[in-house]
């Protein structure tokens, strides 16, 4: 397991929804390690502001290129939106523990909330090469057109129902329940924490393993700084978002 | 002339050169180790370690602010016995110099863990943490009362001949009694800055941005405070100086070393770049072939003010 500090070429870095961008750029070591549910820690300025690396969630890989989906929150991802095609930024990863696939599933169902969709298309793709059938939800305020092959057969869920179902991610699953085959099911959510435990709560009700992507402040990203903690459910201690998730079993943590 | 003499020597530690990694920063070097290459580094200083386990605050923990970050991890460590059994092991393999960093939150503590660790091969010398500030009945109460610091200092003396090195706080007055206290104590070398008590708040929830509140600030925010401090040391206290705070670059280490630091040690610019040392050294060595200095002891303390 080696990580790598590699300066990649951006390829493109463009808006494509209302609140998502899309950045891609040659990281041909890291893409060669990298899985579905890993990140990597992006340095958006080589002038010390901000100083800390932000981290990002892998969504998409092909080849010797990666590929990430943000949202412009604050000073960070406002810098990164500005790195011009052909630009250089220094790209730390792949980091993390990434999500499973076990050898008997059959269905996978993938829940994003918001920006937390992120690391889904390049799990679905890894789901899909394995001849895996899954569904993806995906929810959203309001309605986010999004112009990316990577989002082709989504099921949407807006708050105002302006696209697709009405209600959050998880009810829109609800909703299709009877119509989702049972065998050898497992689903993935990535998302607010809020709609982490509608999830937990669902799909622990219907008996179907769940795994999520949890996001916490981080420092270092690889398990040194002891910045990203978060409540282990079954001892008092408490597991490192980076080093032992991002991706964890919904009843391995307390969120 | 590429043979520029890197090494130095703290009391009776041999450094191949003057770059360390701070405490907290990298972890018991098993993570970082899979980034740079430790046998390059004057030494790391592992995570502190207290007599039992401490599982630290709850989130949040840290905070960014302008060029620096509050930690308030609460000395999370994995206990001095799970660190011999487990940490030691890998460190004995790694080939580099190894300071074992201890914290406690009496004065019992410090001394029953330096008692158990003393015989171990691996480690070359103790960095005493009295300045932590994060634990409410620990940190803050040592390390910004000299009597308690000196207390500590001549109670651990008697306990190891492997170099004794106090890490002082800078949320005190006159840093440089500090020094002389320890010193006076039979301490073998001082680090030179802990973290700064800083805080930050949300000012839509009015809450702190940090659960503990208070956190310590560190990184390139912190550097002219930590350079003042080593200074004040060096110019008063006759006693080696590990300078520490802020170092991102190269640059920072040789200010730091021109204004009395005998060595120096990088803490948040890890971080951000893990190979920071190895760029540290390399830039060490090339400013001393250009300035003509041959040994970069030439180079300590030699400020004209
Ligand atoms: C493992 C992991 C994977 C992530 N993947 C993605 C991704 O694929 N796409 C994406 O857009 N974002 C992702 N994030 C969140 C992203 O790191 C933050 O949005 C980013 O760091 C914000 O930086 P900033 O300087 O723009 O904002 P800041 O000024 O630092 O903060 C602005 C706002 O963002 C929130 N924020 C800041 N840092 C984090 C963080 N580390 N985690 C959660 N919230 C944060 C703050 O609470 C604040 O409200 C991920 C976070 C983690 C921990
Ligand atoms: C996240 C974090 C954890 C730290 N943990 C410790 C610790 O356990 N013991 C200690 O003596 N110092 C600890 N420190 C302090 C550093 O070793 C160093 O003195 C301080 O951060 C200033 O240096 P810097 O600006 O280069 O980081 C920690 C610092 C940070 C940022
Ligand atoms: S971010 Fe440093 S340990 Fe997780």
């Amino acid at each position: 397991m080696s990580v790598c500090i590699d300066n990649c070429e951006v390829i493109e870095n463009s808006q494509v929804a209302e609140n998502i961008y899309f950045l891609k750029t040659v990281a041909p070591n890291i893409a060669r390690e990298v899985y579905p549910g890993q990140f990597c820690n992006i340095l958006v300025s080589d002038y010390g502001t901000p100083l800390l690396r932000r981290p990002f969630s892998v969504a998409f890989r092909e080849k010797n290129i990666i590929g990430f989906l943000y949202d412009i929150v604050g000073m960070g991802t406002e810098l990164l939106s500005k790195v011009d095609v052909g630009e250089k930024i220094s790209i730390e990863g792949p980091l993390g523990n990434g999500f499973n696939i076990d050898g008997s599933l059959e269905v996978a169902l993938l829940l994003g909330g918001g920006i937390g969709i992120a690391p889904l298309p390049f799990l679905r793709e890894k789901l899909q090469k394995r001849g895996i059938n899954t569904l993806t939800f995906w929810g959203s305020k309001t309605s986010g057109k999004l112009n990316l092959s990577l989002f082709d057969n989504i099921y949407f869920a807006t708050d105002d129902g302006s696209e697709g179902f009405q209600g959050n991610v998880v009810e829109s699953v609800g909703n299709l329940w009877s119509s989702i085959s049972h065998a050898n099911l497992k689903a993935y959510a990535c998302g607010p924490t809020p709609m982490l435990i509608a999830a937990q709560n669902f799909f622990q009700e219907k008996n179907v393993p769940l795994e999520i992507s949890v996001e916490s402040r981080m420092a270092c990203g690889f398990g040194i700084c002891q910045g990203c903690p978060i409540k282990s459910a079954d001892s008092d201690e408490y597991k490192l978002v980076c080093k032992d998730g991002p991706v964890f079993n919904s009843k391995e943590v307390v969120l | 002339m590429s043979d520029v003499n890197l090494s130095v020597k703290i009391g009776s530690l041999e450094l191949k050169n003057p770059v360390m990694l701070a405490s907290g920063t990298v972890g018991y070097g098993e993570e970082i180790s899979r980034i740079v290459d430790l046998t390059q580094v004057g030494a790391i200083i592992t995570k502190s370690i207290s007599l039992e386990p401490r599982k630290g605050n709850p989130p949040e923990r840290i905070w960014e602010t302008s060029s620096g970050m509050l930690n308030a991890i609460g000395l999370a460590n994995i206990g001095l016995k799970r660190f011999v059994d487990e940490k030691i092991p890998f460190l004995e393999k790694i080939n580099t110099t190894v300071i074992c960093n201890i914290a406690a939150s009496s004065f019992d503590e410090y001394a029953e863990c330096v008692k158990s660790l003393k015989d171990i091969e691996t480690i070359k010398a103790f960095e005493i943490n009295v300045s932590c500030p994060n634990v409410k009945d620990g940190g803050l109460l040592f390390g910004n009362d000299i009597n308690a610091v000196r207390e500590i200092t001549s109670l651990l003396r008697p306990i190891t001949d492997k170099p004794l090195i106090i890490k002082l706080s800078p949320n005190t007055a006159s840093i440089k009694d500090f020094a002389q206290a320890v010193k006076e104590e039979g301490a073998d070398a001082v680090s030179a800055i802990n973290t700064l008590v800083g805080t930050a708040f949300n000012i839509y929830t009015r809450k702190p941005r940090i659960k503990n509140i208070t956190g310590g600030l560190s990184g390139p925010a912190i550097k002219p405070v930590a350079l003042a401090k080593v200074l004040e040391i060096s110019r008063d206290v006759d006693i080696p100086v590990i300078g520490v705070g802020g170092i991102s670059s190269w640059e920072d280490a040789a200010e730091f070393i021109i204004a009395g630091a005998s060595a120096v040690q990088i803490g948040t610019a890890n971080f951000v770049n893990p190979k920071i040392s190895e760029e540290v050294i390399e830039g060490l060595r090339s400013y001393c072939t250009a300035m003509n200095i041959s040994d970069i002891n030439d180079l300590v303390a030699s400020y004209t003010l």
